[in-house]
């Protein structure tokens, strides 16, 4: 009676300990899927307009970026061969990844060792808690590194495509929806830092549920009357462009947004 | 278990940094004007009757010169008053929103008067239709002859309320009022308020004059006259009538112009038969020395902080602009373009340079940034000249004259301005032709 009870304890806890071993990884799943949204991606920036494709290729880049660190988390043993890459194929970090990604698409059974490396990678990472840790500070790394550019008021040019949940398509849809309602003060100084940031809440219809100005606190300050204005009339365009262009599905990727009004290239004319 | 907790950890983190926030570059909007209504203002039932002005009319007329002011901006798309569906009492305690979105109106203007002991009460309120909220209110009392001038007061307070920077049209424009047959001009000196509105004539008409230019502090203004053909300086103080001649100069005098804290005139004259830049103490009646060249130096302009002067020279063949520092050290050419370019003069704010330029006959008014860079050609005629910048740095005003024929037919002088931008250009209204233009700074400051 005992024994079959020690028996059956000592079962149960393997069991629990191994659901909670494999059960963030099993979640995890979803993570993965990105690369195949930054296939679509690039499928459309080739279709999209000329000025946007600097912008498309800094997205590239930045997908390949994330994709090499994903390489090397997810084909941790095999350092070696991610060494063997670069001197394999010499090409331009576009190209490569275009390849690449063609590959991908064209041959859809291949994605299927890419699936079965992940689950090796899960074996991997269960046992190896190093490489765990090693993973928190590089979270931590990319979350500072991702606050400093908010910091800085930099524009966020680089985006990509499976953070911002939008396609270069719809992004422009948007984007062409809000220059037609914004009325730019034509009186602002062309040499300052007016970059505007306003967050929007929206609803499913692309109605606008809250919007806060990022930098308020700015628009009080003795000498920021232009930084009101141009804040202001942000405000007003996007309640103009009431509801909001927005893709009918992934509502939970865009219902929070942030646009980045900014002037600057306008004024200087 | 440490390494369980990392582990979802590290789950947490990664999971969250994949759905980042969504942003959007907007770095283009539209460059239409704004659409905004101005409701008449309410005329108070407690008004009392006053001789000199319609009471009953006042709201309209209140309303109607903000509309103009803000038609003549370019910037501003004052809405039909017929499509107005609320009326000016209600519209000025709480407006229906949605009724002025209906119209597509993004701004609303409400007010009311009060006529009351000889004083003229005025509120007014700005409302931003979208955000259905009140941006300003402000009241002016004053003498109720006054009425254009609040107006005028009111359209600077929503115009720096809706762009950022200071509005222009509680302001007046000095200009030389031209007479007569091209052969014969009777020239005088004439001021009006921005909008074309109050000419006044300060001189008679029987010297000649040139280049009035208004003291940027205040309402006092130096011109050149000739008196038995001798060119003299003159000071004019356009609220008292008193005038005073700063001094006699041998030879050709030009351009006076005060310096930006008014306590000094900057111009160029004739000595020794070589033209140099001079300026002139009006406290202490000191003349400095202020370039020494053999070329012509002349049309002297000081930046808005006074550390600099920009001018004309010819020291390099053709007439071309220069920047130096107040002290004349420095000298830089500013302009390699092809033509020759004259009258230049520095922005009040500071960030630009207006000029006229000629090239191949045609003369052009322009800007620039003030290192000579960035040139813009705003406009282009048969022949234009003197630009003068508004206090706010955002319009011209220059003047234009129309090719005459063999005896003088068809000649005609008239005022025009430009917006930086280069667009909205529009003649001003003058009872005579007109040139020679300087526009004053704000009057309530």
């Amino acid at each position: 009676m005992t024994k079959s009870l020690i028996y059956s304890i000592i079962f149960h806890s393997v069991m629990i300990l191994l659901t909670v071993l494999s059960l963030p990884f099993m979640i995890r799943e979803p993570v993965d899927l990105p690369p195949i949204v930054s296939v679509e991606l690039i499928q459309i920036s080739d279709k999209t307009n000329i000025p946007f494709a600097p912008k498309a290729r800094k997205i590239i880049e930045e997908t390949k970026k994330k994709e090499e660190e994903r390489v090397v988390s997810e084909q941790a043993p095999p350092a070696a061969k991610a060494k063997e890459k670069p001197d394999r194929i010499p090409l331009p970090d576009e190209d490569k990844e275009k390849k690449q990604i063609v590959k991908k698409k064209q041959n859809p059974e291949e994605i299927e060792p890419q699936i079965r490396q992940s689950s090796e990678f899960e074996k991997k990472e269960i046992v190896d808690t190093n490489q765990i840790a090693a993973l928190i500070d590089k979270a931590k790394e990319e979350e500072a590194v991702k606050r400093d550019k908010v910091d800085k008021l930099t524009q966020s040019s680089v985006k990509n495509s499976f953070a911002t949940g939008l396609t270069l398509s719809e992004e422009d849809a948007l984007r062409a929806q809000i220059f037609g309602c914004w009325s730019v003060p034509l009186g602002l100084p062309y040499d300052e830092d007016l970059l505007v940031r306003i967050k929007l809440q929206l609803k499913k219809d692309g109605t606008i549920m809250k919007s806060e100005i990022l930098d308020h606190q700015r628009m009080n300050k003795p000498g920021q009357k232009f930084y009101k204005v141009l804040a202001e009339s942000a405000l007003r365009a996007v309640r103009l462009c009431q509801p909001l262009k927005v893709p009918p599905t992934g509502y939970e990727k865009w219902k929070d947004i942030q646009l980045n009004f900014n002037p600057t290239e306008m004024l200087k004319g | 278990m440490k390494k369980i907790l990392l582990a979802l950890f590290a789950y947490f983190i990664l999971s969250n940094s994949s759905y980042a926030l969504i942003e959007v570059d907007i770095t283009r909007g539209n460059l239409d004007p704004l659409p905004i209504a101005v409701s008449p203002l309410h005329v108070d039932t407690k008004s009392e009757q006053d001789d000199n002005i319609k009471v009953k009319e006042l709201g309209n007329d209140i309303s109607a010169i903000i509309e103009k002011n803000f038609r003549n901006t370019g910037l501003f798309n004052p809405l039909k008053k017929d499509a107005f569906v609320q009326k000016p009492d209600i519209a000025h305690l709480k407006p229906r929103f949605e009724d002025w979105r209906l119209i597509k109106a993004q701004a609303l203007v409400t007010g009311k008067l009060l006529v009351k002991d000889g004083k003229l009460k005025v509120e007014f309120r700005l409302w931003d239709l979208t955000a259905a909220q009140e941006m300003t209110a402000l009241a002016f009392t004053t003498t109720p002859s006054n009425w254009r001038r609040v107006a005028h007061i009111i359209s600077d307070k929503i115009y720096e309320r809706l762009t950022g920077e200071e509005g222009y049209f509680d302001t007046r424009i000095i200009y030389v009022s031209e007479t007569g047959l091209k052969s014969e001009r009777i020239k005088k000196l004439a001021i009006m308020d921005q909008d074309g509105a109050n000419t006044k004539y300060l001189t008679l008409g029987n010297e000649l004059v040139l280049t009035p230019r208004f003291n940027p502090t205040n309402q006092m203004v130096t011109y050149l006259s000739y008196f038995r053909n001798m060119p003299r300086v003159y000071l004019l103080d356009i609220e008292t009538g008193v005038q005073e001649v700063v001094g006699n100069f041998p030879g050709m005098t030009f351009a006076p112009r005060f310096s930006p804290d008014g306590k000094k005139i900057i111009m160029s004259f004739a000595k020794d038969g070589n033209s140099d830049i001079y300026t002139m103490d009006l406290e202490t009646r000191v003349v400095e020395r202020i370039t020494n060249h053999s070329s012509i130096d002349t049309s002297p302009s000081f930046s808005p902080d006074g550390k600099y002067i920009v001018f004309n020279s010819d020291r390099s063949g053709l007439q071309q602009i220069y920047v130096m520092r107040s002290d004349g050290s420095n000298v830089k050419r500013i302009t390699f373009g092809k033509g020759i370019y004259g009258t230049p003069v520095w922005s009040p704010r500071g960030d630009l340079i207006a000029f006229t330029k000629v090239r191949k006959g045609r003369f052009f008014i322009g800007v620039m940034r003030v290192d000579g860079t960035g040139e813009r050609l705003l406009t282009e005629n048969f022949y234009q000249e003197a630009p003068s910048w508004s206090p706010n740095g955002r319009v011209l005003v220059f003047y234009r004259e129309t090719k005459a024929g063999s005896k003088g037919e068809g000649f005609s002088a008239s005022l025009w301005s430009i917006d930086i931008t280069g667009y909205n250009e529009r003649k001003l209204k003058t009872k005579t032709d007109a040139s020679d233009p300087s526009w004053s700074s704000l009057l309530s400051k």
